[in-house]
């Protein structure tokens, strides 16, 4: 490992537990590349995570880590920082965790707009427990859960994020990491809720039981699947069928809401945050 | 100059396959290694895509 | 000393105490008949630099709670009897990853969502047991409006002194009830903050002489890892049986091994007494009504008012029971509590329930023990 990104990792808990090939300790490089590139303030950063393989991630990374409940990353996350307006909330969570059991967390914690930026690990598929079915698992697509094909429609959560309020929405590939990369610095700068969901391989689990051979032609498939939005506006519906748009999809300024809140105390206490 | 830690690498063989130039390969015990240095053209992206944080790519030094 | 006479509702009082006792923090979910502790905690939390959200379930409200309190204030929620369930897998993370906090319920009728403005005591068993796994846990049940107050600061001290969950058993008839009651003045209360780590060099869940460990504080600089998952002394998971045996043996030992700290109740004439009724909660008033109607009938008859249900109370009951002829036990349920007395006295207990959303008579608890001696019992 480069010594610029030790101090953001605990090393000593190195080789992480992930299969070979996953793309989740991309997307835990492209977060500690970003955090050694802005020049984070460690201790004024948490990190905190739910249940499956992307939330083992807060073990590995050496900041103040809390691996929470399955789909109750964003719940504990908004109790911190209330308390603690002040500090970086990173909360790392995955496909099934942040949009099914944690999805009504997800929406109001974007209809709040609180400052925590988000980065939902995306492999389409629960991986800890052997390869179910999520709301972004592909309509058609198979899993344990769904060994005749997904009958359920999958969720665009770039949509879904917006549609809750969302300040800031991105979408990126492990494939494209020097994007996600710079995307997870603008999530991190921006004031307000931040989701990046980052597209990334589970090739035990997913890419098997779909034939998308290995963890590299996985990528090459994001490669091939990712357009901009820019290219997406000159395609027709049918030539969009099958493809994603990645990079900052959305982004605006709205009151924060815990920053309100820390206002009104303010004012109720005459002008005395004390 | 690419760096390959053996004791972190995996063997996912993600690096050998999406290097532009054909590289690096994976040996005998299934280990990345840096096979054909003459290729190499110092991109980086091998070391921003593995995902167990084992390759160092020095762009400056030379063989 | 203690503060002017004011009528106060039970719940306002258990809002008012969490003040009291140092609470900063609430999260909560609208639900009957608890509902009034998070409006009050609403106006109040503002004006002394504390945070009140109302969540989007009860669920969150309980993740937001020990999202709080891992930054170092005291946090809380309250809730009802569907929401208690709602709760119960966080619950039990609060007590596996020891993080103070206290969790109300305000007992209504169940199960599901039963009668909501009618009081209930079925869910004494679920605070004991109601999440998954082994663990101990403490639970305090107010039998007054004051001690909804002088209760509820016991409560917050000890999930803080002790780093753990503790249940706030009410139930319908004390949250609405109201009262005139004096507050004690905040000078003769007594108030605990939890120990914090002060350096990064100790361990955060390495137990002291006291069986409690400093609790390790975000935002310190010290990048400690907390989980839900089975950990070791440095908070890392950790499989291995050693470590997972001594780590749910130190979550039950660090509330067994200070009873005589954490156990509270209160006995009226038990001493001499031939009959004791024993009881919490909103059955105590009836309870003790019930005591001073037969002891007009020259029937010594003692109470025992318990504060501290969870842990049980063992030796205390045994110690101040053995000697009657019989022991009466009302609750609102179909028996919960009293299966405990059972393990002590098998053959003196007797039970008196009601489960349908009323409150019990005093003149129907007196009549168990005015049969019972017109039997010669």
């Amino acid at each position: 490992m480069r010594d610029e990104l030790k101090p953001y990792f605990r090393e000593n808990r190195l080789p992480h537990i992930w299969c070979p090939g996953c793309g989740h300790g991309i997307i835990m490089g492209a977060l500690a590349r970003a955090m050694a590139k802005m020049d984070i303030d460690k201790k004024n950063t948490a990190v905190i995570s739910g249940i499956g393989c992307s939330s083992r991630a807060t073990g590995y990374l050496d900041f103040d880590t809390l691996h929470t409940a399955h789909g109750r990353a964003l719940a504990f996350a908004t109790g911190y920082k209330m308390v603690k307006p002040e500090s970086k909330v990173i909360v790392l969570t995955g496909d099934g965790d942040c949009t099914a059991i944690g999805g009504n967390h997800l929406i109001h914690v974007a209809r709040r707009n609180i400052d925590l930026t988000t980065i939902v690990f995306n492999n389409n598929i629960y991986g800890m427990t052997g390869g179910q079915y999520s709301p972004l698992t592909p309509n058609g697509s198979k899993a344990t859960t769904s060994p005749y094909g997904n009958l359920e429609r999958n969720f665009d959560l770039v949509q879904l994020a917006k549609g809750a309020g969302a300040t800031f929405i991105a979408r990126s590939t492990v494939y494209h990491v020097n994007q996600l990369t710079d995307l997870i610095i603008k999530g991190i700068n921006h004031k307000g809720f931040s989701l990046i969901e980052v597209v990334t391989q589970c090739p035990t689990n997913y890419g098997r039981k779909n034939k998308m051979g290995s963890p590299a032609q996985m990528m090459l498939w994001q490669k091939e699947h990712a357009v901009t939005k820019a290219q997406a506006d000159k395609m027709t519906a049918e030539e969009l069928k099958d493809k994603f748009i990645v990079g900052l999809l959305h982004q605006e300024e709205a009151p924060e809401y815990t920053e309100q809140y820390a206002k009104m105390v303010a004012n109720l206490m005459g002008g005395d945050d004390k | 100059m690419v760096i390959i830690d053996q004791k972190l690498c995996k063997g996912c063989g993600i690096c050998v396959s999406l290097c532009p130039k054909q590289a690096l390969a994976l040996n005998e015990v299934n280990k990345s290694y840096y096979a054909h240095p003459d290729v190499c053209i110092h991109c980086g992206m091998c070391e921003l895509w593995c995902p167990d944080y084992a390759i160092i790519v020095e762009r400056e030094s030379k063989e | 000393m203690a503060k002017q006479a004011m009528l106060l509702q039970g719940n306002q009082a258990c809002a008012f105490g969490a003040l009291a006792a140092g609470v900063r923090f609430f999260a909560g979910y609208p639900i009957t008949p608890s509902t009034e502790i998070a409006e009050i905690l609403a106006q109040e939390l503002p004006k002394v630099n504390g945070r009140f959200i109302q969540m989007e379930d009860e669920i969150a409200s309980m993740g937001a709670v020990l999202g709080a309190s891992l930054a170092n204030v005291k946090a809380i929620t309250a809730t009802s009897g569907p929401g208690f369930s709602l709760k119960q897998e966080l619950i039990g993370y609060a007590s596996m990853a020891q993080i103070p906090s206290v969790i109300i319920n305000v007992q209504r009728v169940g199960p599901s969502t039963g009668m909501a403005t009618s009081p209930a005591q079925g869910d004494v068993m679920q605070a004991r047991w109601g999440t998954h796994g082994d663990h101990t846990i403490i639970a305090l049940s107010p039998a007054s409006v004051l001690e909804c107050y002088t209760l509820m600061i016991d409560a917050v001290n000890m999930a803080e002194k002790y780093r753990t969950p503790v249940i706030f058993l009410m139930d319908e008839v004390i949250g609405h009830m109201r009262e005139d009651v004096r507050l004690p003045e905040d000078e003769e209360l007594t108030i605990v903050n939890r120990k914090v780590i002060t350096n990064s060099d100790q361990l955060p869940y390495k137990s002291e002489a006291d069986g409690v460990a400093p609790m390790s504080i975000f935002g310190e600089g010290h990048y400690f890892h907390v989980t839900g998952l089975s950990h070791d002394e440095t908070g890392f998971p950790q499989n291995g049986g050693d470590v997972v045996k001594a780590n749910i043996d130190w979550l039950n030992e660090k509330i067994d091994r200070n009873l005589d700290d954490i156990i509270r109740y209160e006995a009226i004439d038990c001493q001499d007494a031939d009959y004791i009724i024993i009881a919490y909660g909103g059955t105590s008033r009836s309870a003790l009504q019930a005591k001073i109607l037969l002891e007009k009938q020259n029937i010594r008859c003692g109470f025992l008012c318990l504060k501290t249900i969870w842990p049980f109370p063992y030796e205390a009951v045994k110690t101040i029971c053995q000697h009657a002829k019989m022991v009466v036990f009302p609750e609102m349920n179909c028996g919960q509590l009293v299966g405990e007395v059972r393990k002590i006295l098998p053959d003196k207990v007797v039970p008196f329930n009601r489960y349908d959303g009323q409150l019990m008579l005093p003149e129907e608890i007196a009549a168990v023990v005015e049969n019972a001696v017109k039997e010669g019992k």
